[in-house]
């Protein structure tokens, strides 16, 4: 059953052309859903998110040039309600230069786990304004879920245990199984 | 880090951290709702034996944007006033549930006192002429800010004035030396400690020599309330020797920042307004306040060995 091979191993499940297709896909229904790039915002969360919510941007902003759609970044790590078990990435600073009042904003990450990050990047997204709505788009949907959270934008649903671990970056997706039970 | 009571305590990567932590809550300060749930549930008591402004308000401030709660201790309207010593002071503000305590005191070594009557985490706001460690983060995160550059190699940074009495000149040599600057003490003789000669600085007696190679001057506030005899003859020649004027600032080079860590002196070692020099730091000293402490209460209390010593 397992969708992995060796354990102990990363196992790529997307390739970076994967990636850059996922991102390609997830731009122009970013688009669709919202009928246009009107009152767009997207922001990456720090730091996973960052660079996939820039690759999305730039291509939003190929496809529909009538006007540039605004990309930021949010650092989630002070709203977060498990403080102190994952430190503040330093460096990875909040840098939103837009007012998000009234805008529609896609929240941009890379892994949708527990649903935790995304809760505190609404929380923390309130600091900035009230947004009119807000569009959840990941890489990869990992499945266990702890809170009522759902994406709008799923780059690829992967089934995981709940101890693998999972990275992603541009230049491809990998999964680690850390347990020796799985088969 | 479980306490902040000396740059020593904090130490070189320390230092460093809690610089780029900054760069977060200062973030924060400038959203349009400055703040955010990091410390929702703990506790923050100031315990203020001397009298203070900034430091005490830049603390309340801080724990309030992390959404921490404070208790303020009054001295002049506590039970000290009954006789109620300092350890049973702590430990009945202890028994009402703090995470820190954030302590001024005149007495030398007071915050490692209170460490063996609390659990909870101690963070020095000046204790006597000794230490006050979060000033001199505020006054490298300030210089930081204002140079764009992390390491302070090469800098030469000169210090002015009452040094014998002064726990920001101790902090400061430290944390300054730390990140590579050049420290040049700038002081009358009987305002020096009586001995420097193993702090990693230059002593010189006159300002007007040190003036033009300055990157940054740093004025001290002469501290006559700590003074029982006299270390100057009259304060008019000593805000002549070392007090800045319009005509010392005019020596200065054109990038040269001065500081001052507040209260100021007017008239004193302060003879001109601060807003008539170009590169015054003091009001971005006041405004990284909060930040600092904000990062400095954010590692104490809100990092995960803390949380995981007190589940």
């Amino acid at each position: 059953m397992s969708t992995y091979a060796s354990l102990n191993s990363p196992h790529e499940v997307m390739s970076a052309t994967d990636v850059r297709r996922a991102i390609v896909r997830i731009a122009h229904e970013i688009i669709e859903r919202n009928h246009g790039i009107e009152g767009l915002a997207i922001v990456g969360l720090q730091r996973g998110g960052t660079w996939i919510a820039e690759a999305i941007t730039k291509q939003i902003n190929e496809i529909e040039s009538s006007v540039t759609v605004p990309v930021g970044a949010l650092d989630v790590s002070l709203h977060r309600d498990d403080i102190g078990i994952r430190p503040v990435s330093l460096g990875a600073i909040t840098d939103i230069p837009f007012d998000l009042t009234g805008a529609t904003v896609v929240l941009v990450d890379d892994v949708l786990f527990t649903g935790r990050t995304v809760r505190a990047a609404m929380e923390g997204l309130n600091n900035f304004g009230r947004p009119r709505a807000v569009q959840l788009a990941v890489l990869i949907d990992r499945g266990h879920r702890e809170l009522p959270i759902r994406p709008d934008f799923v780059g690829k649903n992967l089934p995981t245990q709940k101890d693998d671990d999972v990275s992603a970056t541009s230049d491809g997706v990998r999964i680690t199984a850390m347990n020796a039970s799985g088969k | 880090m479980k306490h902040l009571r000396s740059i020593d305590e904090l130490g070189h990567s320390g230092l460093l951290e809690i610089l780029q932590l900054t760069d977060h809550m200062t973030e924060i300060n400038q959203r349009p709702v400055p703040k955010v749930p990091a410390l929702r549930g703990r506790t923050v008591a100031s315990l203020f034996f001397e009298d203070s402004t900034r430091t005490r308000l830049s603390f309340e401030t801080a724990a309030k944007r992390l959404s921490a709660d404070t208790l303020t201790f009054n001295v002049s309207t506590s039970s000290v006033n009954k006789g109620e010593s300092l350890r049973d002071t702590v430990a009945t503000i202890t028994d009402m549930g703090v995470d820190a305590f954030v302590v001024r005191h005149k007495s030398v070594g007071i915050p490692w006192q209170i460490e063996q009557w609390t659990k909870a985490s101690i963070i020095n706001a000046g204790d006597g002429a000794h230490q006050h460690p979060t000033q001199a983060i505020v006054d490298c995160y300030t210089i930081r800010e204002a140079t764009h550059t992390a390491r302070f190699d090469g800098m030469q940074i000169t210090i002015v004035g009452d040094i014998k009495h002064s726990r920001v000149a101790r902090s400061n040599i430290q944390a300054f030396s730390m990140l590579g600057a050049k420290v040049t003490l700038v002081a009358p003789p009987t305002l020096l400690p009586p001995d420097v000669s193993h702090w990693p600085v230059d002593v010189n007696h006159h300002l007007d020599e040190v003036i033009p190679t300055s990157d940054v001057l740093y004025m001290l506030r002469l501290q006559s309330e700590r003074m029982s005899q006299g270390h100057v003859p009259t304060l008019r020649e000593y805000s002549e020797q070392y007090g800045l004027t319009q005509k010392r600032v005019a020596r200065l080079r054109d990038s040269a920042i001065v500081m001052h860590p507040g209260p100021m002196n007017r008239g004193v070692e302060m003879q001109i307004d601060p807003s008539d020099v170009k590169n015054s730091l003091i009001h971005r000293q006041v405004a990284n306040g909060v930040s600092v402490r904000m990062a400095v209460l954010f590692d104490l209390l809100g990092s995960g060995a803390n949380l995981g010593g007190q589940a």
